[in-house]
């Protein structure tokens, strides 16, 4: 385990989020702590994915504020670009640029937002390759990849921007389940590294094993946090063991 | 070839070949043309037929064909086939319009300079391109300046003295090139966020789409001198050109939106999420895969406009369609349409052709799905 600061990289305050009159998001707190590994579990529709994807203002908040790496996130940015190259996001879908090959699909970003020279993008997307396992593939395109092939693509990609933060959302919801482990173990071994990790995911072994604590969200809501061997073995809250009895038992 | 399932445990059964006469050209033929007795018999009777009409076109198109005569009367008197004479006759009007003799060598020069300036442009694996794309980019003004003249001693020459299939050309491409970068700014406009740069992108979009382009082209032969002040001159090619880049650009932006609206919300997000501002996201990832979706759409514009280049005849330029007509009124050839009119077609489906099979290469060599 690695050290852990206690210099907060996010920090939630009252946060309220509406898709059109829907209240999808209700006040919301929730602070992260750097290098803090967050599991973020609750039925569809429970407002997790949005969450995440607030905090790298793939989504507008509406009410209360959401304070990331100390830069308020608010209408009138100017730089957001540089916020999100500093958050690293992983996707259900993967989301890798098609018409690139793998090496391309990392290299864009640090060349062209980081202003990177060509040679050392592509050695540091080729390192970063290199640890999630794929280094052989990197001319290829994504097309011609398996899925858990091309969600380590993803995380390698998004690793490229060095990020203080890696969102996941649903990472390994579109995988088959042989392919799942190959994801699961590379984002173990991200989380040894101490990255600061926030993950969207119904895998409650991966839970169990990596994460410091454990959110689970209904209906919009925080409903309960704890480390996850309280949340597994005493959750406090009946819509949680409703939830946790439904995805452990079946 | 019979195998035992008993002589091979479980998941040890070897790959064997197909059985012989079901693939290869034995297996085709068996397949799709002799796969029954009424089959059999239809596809004898369509290969007499094919003869029969095979033998017909070459007696018509050459072997009776007459390649020069005087006139009709002494063609018909010759050959009973094809009187190609009214081609060979004048095929250098069909060519170059009645662009003086002694300059004729600066079209084909230009002619000749295309292939080289396009070529970078459609081979992005040319070897040496970086610097051929240079030439392509001074090449509009090379092909100006050779064509037109009136700098370093080149003769100057009226554009009403321009026809043939060198018209053609010199408004289809330069239509063509003008057409794809309007249309592209003009799909983003279409999407874009600003209101007013979207309004201004739809207004144009739908006028240019809601009028036919035979209006445009009186409104360009005539009516733009009224708007014009007094006593300017304004070349009635450049206005045919400039309306016809307008019209097909509008048909080109909304092929390129289609393109656009095929791709994804969740490449935007990605390209949002490792801080690619709009216009990086629209360089690197919309453009590229839109236009890719996009590039039968755009071929199939640039070919109709590149065959609506025959409506210049009817303000009075003289493209091959018109040189045809001009052949046809002449009393010496009277009734030869047949033969002007398939001359015509061949300048045309030969570029278009061209277009069309560049076309699906490109598209081949773009996709990165099953390589």
């Amino acid at each position: 385990m690695a050290q852990k600061k206690e210099n907060k990289v996010i920090e939630i305050n009252a946060m309220h989020k509406w898709f059109g009159t829907f209240h999808v998001l209700k006040n919301i707190n929730l602070e992260v702590l750097q290098g803090e590994r967050i599991v973020i579990c609750g039925p569809s529709g429970s407002g997790k994915s949005t969450l995440i994807r607030c905090i790298n203002r793939l989504e507008a908040h509406q009410k209360g504020d959401i304070v990331v790496n100390g830069i308020e996130l608010s209408g009138d940015l100017k730089n957001l670009e540089a916020i999100r190259s500093d958050v690293g996001m992983v996707f259900q879908s993967f989301n890798l640029f098609p018409h690139l090959s793998v090496l391309e699909n990392c290299t864009l970003a640090p060349i062209w937002v980081r202003g990177m020279p060509k040679k050392d993008a592509e050695s540091l997307a080729m390192e970063y390759l290199t640890r999630v396992k794929i280094p052989e593939q990197s001319s290829k395109f994504p097309g011609q990849l398996s899925g858990g092939q091309q969600q380590r693509v993803a995380i390698a990609r998004a690793l490229c921007m060095k990020p203080q933060i890696m969102l996941f959302d649903e990472p390994t919801s579109a995988l088959d389940p042989e392919m799942i482990k190959e994801v699961l173990d590379t984002m173990i071994e991200l989380a040894d590294t101490g990255m600061t990790m926030l993950v969207v995911t119904h895998e409650m072994g991966f839970a169990k094993k990596v994460a410091d604590r454990v959110i689970f969200m209904d209906e919009g809501e925080i409903i309960e946090q704890n480390t996850p061997k309280v949340f597994f073995t005493k959750p406090k809250n009946e819509r949680t063991k409703l939830f946790l009895s439904q995805i452990l038992n079946h | 070839m019979e195998i035992d399932n008993k002589k091979y445990p479980p998941g040890s059964y070897p790959d064997l070949p197909p059985p012989p006469g079901t693939i290869g050209v034995i297996g085709w033929l068996k397949n799709n043309l002799f796969s029954s007795i009424n089959n059999s018999l239809l596809t004898i009777i369509s290969i007499y037929l094919v003869y029969l009409l095979v033998d017909g076109a070459i007696n018509w198109f050459v072997l009776d064909a007459v390649f020069d005569a005087n006139d009709k009367p002494s063609c018909r008197k010759i050959g009973d086939g094809a009187c190609w004479a009214v081609i060979t006759r004048r095929v250098d009007q069909f060519i170059y319009g009645f662009y003086p003799h002694l300059e004729r060598w600066r079209v084909d020069l230009t002619f000749v300079m295309l292939f080289i300036a396009a070529a970078p442009l459609l081979y992005p694996e040319l070897v040496l391109r970086k610097y051929l794309l240079w030439f392509s980019g001074i090449y509009p003004f090379i092909a100006f300046i050779l064509i037109k003249g009136g700098f370093f001693g080149l003769e100057l020459i009226d554009t009403n003295l321009f026809g043939g299939a060198m018209l053609t050309l010199i408004i289809g491409v330069t239509s063509i090139a003008c057409s794809l970068p309007l249309g592209i700014v003009l799909a983003l406009g279409r999407q874009s966020n600003l209101r007013l740069v979207k309004v201004l992108s739809v207004c144009f979009i739908e006028f240019m789409r809601g009028v036919p382009l035979i209006t445009l082209l009186f409104v360009a032969s005539t009516m733009l001198n009224y708007f014009l002040p007094p006593g300017t001159n304004f070349n009635l090619l450049v206005r045919v050109i400039i309306m016809m880049t307008f019209f097909s650009a509008a048909y080109i932006a909304e092929v390129i939106r289609g393109g656009i609206q095929a791709i994804p919300k969740g490449q935007y997000e990605a390209a949002d999420a490792i801080g690619l501002t709009y216009w990086q996201t629209t360089r690197f990832i919309t453009l590229p895969q839109a236009l890719k979706i996009s590039i039968p759409g755009i071929v199939n514009t640039f070919i109709g406009l590149y065959k609506d280049t025959t409506l210049v005849v009817i303000i009075g330029l003289l493209d091959p369609l018109g040189i045809g007509r001009a052949a046809l009124a002449d009393t010496k050839w009277n009734g030869l349409s047949t033969e002007t009119y398939l001359f015509v077609a061949l300048i045309f489906f030969i570029s278009c052709f061209a277009m069309s099979r560049y076309s699906l290469w490109l598209e081949k060599k773009l996709s990165t799905d099953h390589k």
